[in-house]
This record gives C-alpha cells, structure tokens and sequence, in this order.
C-alpha cells in the first residue's frame, strides 16, 4: 500500500489539573448540535467525565470505536490507590454500557476532533478548559493508506449490528418510498 | 419552543403522592426570567401570609435559574425558595454544583414541593419518569452518605442528588439542603424540607438545552471566557489575596487570612484579634491546609475551581467537599488557633446538614452563655472544658435538638428568649432573627449599613460586591483601579472610587452617591440569582466577566427575548420589589431593619435614619420600608398594591 502523510492530533489530558467542571461535555455537545451550538446536553458528548470526588477521581475519557461486542472480561484499574470503575478508561461505544451513545437513538458517539470547514484553531473542549487539564498537539507522521470509515457508516454498521442488513436495506428501501 | 429554559414545571403533592407536570406562562419569563423572580412570584400568588413555614401549604421551589444549564460559563445555580421557620419571611437560597443543570437536562425549570409525606421519601427524577420513593432506610444518614446510598441503589452513578441530613431531618432552623460540592445553607430551608419529610431529590436529564441565536451566543461565551482566563491571571492589585481574583473567595487555594482573621470578630461576635496573624499561624495553616484539601474543584461549566476536596478520615464518604468562608467560621467562633479544628468539624456539621454561617455563631452564643452562668452544668451535663470539644458536643445536641439543642436549634434570637435569664443581651449579632457575618468596626459604614439593614437575602454576602471594601490608600492606587472598569453602570461610580479617602465614613460617599452603590451590586445579585449565573464570576467579586452590559446580551441571544439593560434593570426592580411584599405582607417593617447595637464602635443615629429613609426613597418605597402604590403600579405589579391596599397595609403601617 502507498504511504502518505498523516496529520496525528494528540490531546494532552492531564488529569491533576482536572477541576471536574465538565465544560468539556457541555461544548463537546453544543459543537456537535446542528445548527452549531443551537443546543447543547452532556449526554451527547464525545468526552466524558468519570468523576467520583469521594474517591478523588477525575477522568476525561474520549469517546473511541464503536464495538459490536463487548469484552470477554472487565478492567479495573487501581492508581496510587484509587480504584477506578470497571470498564472507567474504556473510549469504546460497546454493548454493556450507556456510555458514548445518542441518548435517545442509542447511535454510537465518537469522537472527530471537531473536524470542520474551516477547521477550528483547537478542539472545542481543548479551548473551553481553562485549567490546561486537556491540551492540544498536531504532529505529521508517515502511514499506509486506509480506508476510513465515516460517522454515516459507523452508524449503519452499528445498525447492522443490532437490526441485521437485511432490516436496515428494508427500513432504507421503505423510507426512500415515502420521500 | 422554548429557548434557554424548557417550559416545564414539575408539582410535587406529597399529601397525597401526586406528581404532575405542568407547562408554564412563557410571559413569566419575561416579566421576572426565572429562578429568584420567578419563586418570589410564585411565592406570592400561593403562599399568603397565614401559612406557617412548617405548615403543608408552603412550597419548598426549587427553581432553576434561566441560563443554568446553557453553555454559559459559570450558569449552574439551584434558587430554592420558601418561608423561613426562623425568619418568618420569605427565604430563598442558592446552590451551585451539577444539581440545576441535570434538572434542565431532564426537562423542568423548577420542582415546586407542597404537602407533607407521611413518612420519609425522596423524589427520583430520571427525565420523564418520576417517582416518589421510600427512604425510611436513609433516616439519620449523612447528606453525602445519602446521595451515595441513591446513586447505588438506583445505579445511577450520574445521578445528581441534594438531600438533608440528620439537622434537617429534626427541622434544626439553620439546616441546610447540601449537594456535592454546594449548599442552600442559609434561613433553615432544609427545616422546611424535613418537615415535609423529603431526605433527597435525584435527577437524571439526558435531553437538549435549546438556544435562540447560537452564533451569537457563542461568540459571548467566548467572551466572558477570555476574559475570565485574563482576569485569573491579572488579580486585582491592593487587595486581600482571598479576593483579588475570581471565585466565590478563593480560600480552599490561598492561605492567606490575615484580612478575615483581624477584621471579623471571634467567637459569639466578641472581639476582634488584629494580631492574631503571625508569622508562625501562617507556617502552621499552610501546612494544615495543604495537607486537608487535596484538589481544587468547580461546579458545572465553570472555569474557576474555588471549591476543595478534603480528607476527612472520620466519614463515611472518607472526604467532603468545602468551599469559601466555612473554612474560618467555626475556628473563629470557637476561638481556637487551630485550623484543623475547622476542617474536621465542618466535615461532620456537613453530614448532618446544617449551615456553616449560623451553626458556628449558635454555639460560640451557647458557650458565652455558659461562661456568663446563664447556661449551667444542668443545661449542660458533661459539658468539656476545651472550646473544641464543646462545640463537637454542642453540634451534636442541636442536630438530635437533645436537652438544650433543642433550644440552640432555633438559633441565637429564638433561644436567647426562650432561655431568658438575661441570654437577650447576648443576641448581638442577629438582623431580622438570623446571624450574620460577625463584622465589628470601628466607624459606621453607610453603605454596608444599607445593605445589612435592608436586604431581602438578610445576609450580606449576597448582595455585596463590585466594588473595593475599602478605599485605596493612594490616588494613583485608585486611578490605576478604575482605569479598566468597565463593569460600571456609569462613569459616576468611577468619580465616587476616585474621591474617596480613607477615614472618610461616614459622611463621604455622600447619600445619593451611597444609595447608587448600595443598588448596583444588589441588583446584580438578583441578575445572578434568576439567570442561574454563580456570584463568584459575577455580582460578589470585583470586574467580573458578567456585568450589566453584557448580560442583556447573553440573556437575549439565549432565550430569543429582546432584552436591552434599561429592561433588565425594571425586571431587576419589579423582582426587587415582589420580594420585598412578600415580607411586607408577612409583617416586615423599618423597626426590623436595623444591625445590632455593637456593630460599629461609632454610631450616629440620626444620620442612619437619614441613610433609611433617602435609601427608601431612591427605591420607592415609604417611610416604612413599603413599597409605594406608584412604585408598584409603575413595575406592572398592581395585583401588589391592590393587596396591600386590601389588607390596610398603607393605612397603619
Ligand atoms: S473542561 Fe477540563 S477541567 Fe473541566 S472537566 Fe473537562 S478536562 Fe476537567
Ligand atoms: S475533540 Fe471535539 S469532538 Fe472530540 S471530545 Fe473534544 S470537543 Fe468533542
Ligand atoms: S466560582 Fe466557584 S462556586 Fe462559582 S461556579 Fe465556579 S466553582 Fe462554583
């Protein structure tokens, strides 16, 4: 396969500087909404914040691939003696949680890092956390060409997954009617 | 649709169990904007002056303000409001954290309480289903305990919970209604929630938030958060640390407390230690501090953090949350040196649900009585001899209201008159029946007389700000303040800064100048408390990112509303004023509006009484402190007048 030159955008979370505030949720959704920030809810968000103050825990966790299964076992971690949640530092979409999915479509949420025409300075949560716990970092790499899959076809294969193909082309079939 | 808020009440029966949701009157919004305005109209139509504050006809709302939730930085406030059992007038508090937000998210602007459950309940509230649900098995738990306990047995870890705990459960008049790392502390509405036997209310939300104009709004956000990033790192040059920079005081970051550990006065508002500051109390707290808060934290959306986690190896939840002035307030009222002291008991006094303010200064009265021989070893079998294990058996006796706490419970003006003996002369810090910030200067302030005497809130924290304490030593200091203020509602406020002098109290500002300064930062409050938006970043501190200039903007873009600053200000006003006859119409008059005897050293009666009546004046209102037909008629609020004229208000005071 060719080699190309690869863009690798890396978000820094540094999570002592973490103050649980969640503006990363809230302008993560408000990005997302269409029209731009014409609404906004934390569930949509494609960063999460694991917070437990009791525990001193305080995670921002992007939202990764979305799986069809989920693992044959659960991690958890424990870290200078706090002891994170199953699954806590997990970014997949995946079954046995409700983590990074549509809140009413159950669709799966990744994150994009805030591509955009124009592309935006800095992802949007990057910019809204003022306490640098997340920062931002481009660098270019050399990599094999790779198919990438889309938010349209992410969801379908997740559709596919829960429905089975021939269901989907169906549904598709029938709503291209009605239109 | 509706913008910024959801248009959706939720009413709550606990008589008989009935949970209805209920659209509202989009013209409310426009008339007071939600949160504060909105409870106090609410207030006003369904709770008359003859309902008592324990009496199953008084609402327990807790409302939301209009850009909580938003993207709006900072806008994450809880306004609860309802008749105080210690004040008898309308009491309405303020919570921050993630509990306002998550009620939007599951699509209410407000939860209004009435009746009275039949045993202890708490309320689930997980987007449209809602339930009431048995917490006979959460009786006596701690506030924080108790949100654990809801979070596991619904498995709902983000679940957002305000709950009371044992204080509120015993209806202490200083219990507070606690939620992570906030609390509605203040004028006993946790009493109000335990008398209607409701230990908690949970909230799941998982829908949209809508805006109006999202660019516009948008590119103001971005504003006040430019502007907050250059604002932290530009604090405020002449100032007490504590203050200099935004947040509601930053007291869990700084150590530095020479400012309130020499001006206010120790334990039951005695006397003040101006030297009590050394080299060596500075060393030992820092050390005590750094080890006590183990991270900085902040509400919903907000990017200062002034809030602390703290270890506390004596709880259940292993740690609690602390933030601002609770730090200090049971330390100084116990008169210890120690800090620690303030760390450990504050953890366990937040359990049980009572206000950090009040409950320090109920105890100090309580050991001063005792020292004084009014209070006795009868009163107080077993009492300790260290003022430090007093106050844990103290705090202990009020929460169960045991022996004498059941007294103490009441607070310093009801007890003090229920024990008698003389304990009156001891109530020297309380205005309208409530304790406040135990300041005691030398020479009468006119503004802060203004403010403490008159206030809705009967708290002055809540409607100070903007402005410095004191004046600057220098010209040049004060040039270089106002230099950049843009805050001001105009340039007039600058002039009154540049011209005033130390020593110049009482007679500089002059009144009219007095009367401004005294409305300004009120009326920002007010702003904050029906937008939702924390004081921290807005009204209590100096130059905050949110001021009168751009709110009007903010709140348009958000709701779609076309709200420009001279409407702002009547809305601010028609609330102002709908607070005011609520506690009117429960009997509020200018003889309770007055601080007490010591509060300075220098008093000057007769030029006080002038502040009164030019400050009633400015606001409409009459030589008794009601507001006039005019005034009323003028704001839209002749449904107000009318009553009061019903009543004989205006006719014999
Ligand atoms: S915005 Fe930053 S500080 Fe706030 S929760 Fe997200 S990562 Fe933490
Ligand atoms: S980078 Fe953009 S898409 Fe990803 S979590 Fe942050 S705001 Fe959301
Ligand atoms: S300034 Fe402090 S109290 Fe206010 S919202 Fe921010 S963290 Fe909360």
């Amino acid at each position: 396969m060719a080699k190309t030159k690869k863009k690798i955008k890396v978000i820094r979370i540094d999570m002592d500087k973490c103050s649980g505030c969640r503006a990363c949720e809230a302008i993560c959704s408000a990005f997302h909404a269409s029209p731009k920030y014409s609404s906004n809810n934390p569930a949509r968000a494609r960063i999460r914040l694991v917070r437990d103050p009791f525990e001193e825990i305080f995670l921002p966790v992007y939202a990764g691939e979305y799986t069809a299964a989920e693992c044959m076992g659960r991690d958890k971690y424990v870290v200078e003696g706090k002891e994170y949640g199953e699954c806590d530092f997990c970014r997949a979409s995946c079954p046995s949680r409700d983590a990074f999915k549509e809140p009413d479509s159950g669709l799966p949420l990744k994150c994009d890092m805030c591509e955009d025409d124009p592309p935006q300075e800095e992802p949007l949560c990057v910019k809204w956390c003022l306490l640098d716990a997340l920062t931002y970092e481009e660098r270019e790499e050399e990599v094999e060409e790779e198919v990438k899959l889309d938010d349209l076809e992410t969801g379908l294969e997740s559709l596919v997954d829960n429905y089975g193909l021939q269901k989907v082309i169906d549904t598709v079939a029938r709503i291209t009617q009605k239109g | 649709m509706r913008y910024a808020e959801t248009g959706y009440n939720l009413e709550i029966d606990l008589s008989r169990g009935s949970i209805e949701r209920v659209e509202t009157d989009p013209r409310l919004t426009e008339l007071h904007l939600g949160g504060l305005g909105t409870n106090a109209k609410i207030l006003w139509d369904r709770v008359p002056p003859e309902v008592e504050p324990f009496s199953p006809d008084n609402l327990l709302i807790f409302g939301v303000g209009l850009l909580t939730g938003t993207p709006a930085p900072s806008a994450n406030r809880t306004i609860i409001s309802t008749i105080s059992p210690q004040t008898l007038l309308m009491a309405f508090s303020v919570m921050g954290g993630f509990w306002a937000p998550e009620l939007k998210h599951a699509g209410y602007d407000r939860v209004i309480i009435r009746g009275k459950s039949a045993s202890l309940v708490y309320l689930w509230i997980n987007n449209d289903k809602v339930e009431i649900r048995d917490a006979s098995h959460l009786q006596g738990k701690g506030a924080q305990e108790t949100a654990e306990l809801i979070r596991q047995e619904l498995n709902e870890p983000r679940a957002q919970v305000a709950a009371i705990g044992l204080a509120g459960e015993n209806r202490v008049y200083f219990a507070s209604i606690e939620h992570d790392k906030s609390s509605a502390s203040r004028l006993g509405i946790g009493a109000v929630m335990g008398d209607k036997k409701l230990k908690a209310i949970a909230v799941r939300g998982t829908k949209d938030i809508n805006i109006a104009r999202p660019a516009e709004f948008l590119e103001l956000c971005n504003e006040v958060l430019e502007y907050t990033r250059w604002r932290q790192e530009n604090p405020i040059k002449g100032v007490p640390a504590i203050i200099a920079r935004l947040g509601a005081a930053q007291e869990m970051d700084e150590v530095d407390e020479a400012w309130h550990t020499a001006n206010f006065a120790w334990g039951n508002a005695r006397y003040r230690r101006k030297d009590f500051w050394t080299e060596e109390i500075a060393q030992k707290w820092e050390h005590t501090q750094k080890k006590a808060v183990r991270r900085l934290i902040a509400c919903y959306n907000c990017p200062v953090r002034c809030g602390g986690v703290v270890s506390h190896p004596g709880l259940s939840v292993k740690r609690y949350m602390m933030k601002c002035f609770t730090k200090l307030t049971y330390t100084i009222a116990a008169m210890t040196n120690e800090l620690e002291f303030d760390f450990r008991i504050a953890g366990y006094a937040q359990e049980y649900g009572i206000d950090g303010y009040t409950a320090p200064q109920v105890m100090a009265f309580a050991v001063e009585l005792y020292e004084a021989g009014i209070l006795t070893d009868q009163d107080l079998p077993g009492f300790p001899s260290s003022n430090e294990e007093r106050f844990f058996y103290l705090l202990d006796k009020i929460v169960r209201r045991e022996g004498i706490g059941d007294i103490l419970a009441n607070g310093v003006y009801w007890a003090a008159r229920q024990i008698g003996r003389g304990a009156e002369a001891y109530d020297r810090n309380t205005i309208k029946k409530h304790e406040q910030i135990p300041i005691k200067l030398g020479t009468l302030n006119p503004i802060y007389f203004l403010w403490w005497s008159t206030g809705e809130k009967i708290n002055i924290t809540q409607i100070e700000g903007q402005m410095p304490q004191a004046p600057f030593a220098t010209r040049e200091e004060r040039e270089e303040f106002v230099k950049d203020w843009i805050q001001v509602p105009n340039e007039r406020f600058k002039e009154y800064i540049l011209n005033w002098e130390p020593g110049s109290f009482p007679y500089y500002p002059p009144i009219p100048a007095v009367c401004e300064m005294v409305d300004w930062p009120e009326t920002m409050h007010y702003i904050d408390d029906c937008t939702g938006v924390c004081a921290g970043v807005s009204s209590f501190v100096m130059k905050p990112p949110y001021h009168i200039h751009n709110f009007p903007r903010i709140i348009s873009a958000a709701t779609g509303l076309d709200i420009d600053e001279d409407e702002l200000w009547k809305i601010t006003r028609r609330n102002r004023n709908l607070l005011r006859a609520n506690n009117v119409r429960r009997g509020l008059r200018r003889k309770d509006e007055r601080p007490p005897e010591d509060h300075w050293k220098k008093r000057f009666p007769e030029y006080e009484a002038k502040l009164l009546e030019a400050y009633y004046e400015y606001r409409g209102w009459n030589k008794e402190g009601i507001p006039t037909k005019e005034t009323l008629n003028q704001l839209g609020l002749d449904y107000v007048s009318e009553d009061f004229e019903r009543r004989g208000i205006y006719n014999h005071g």
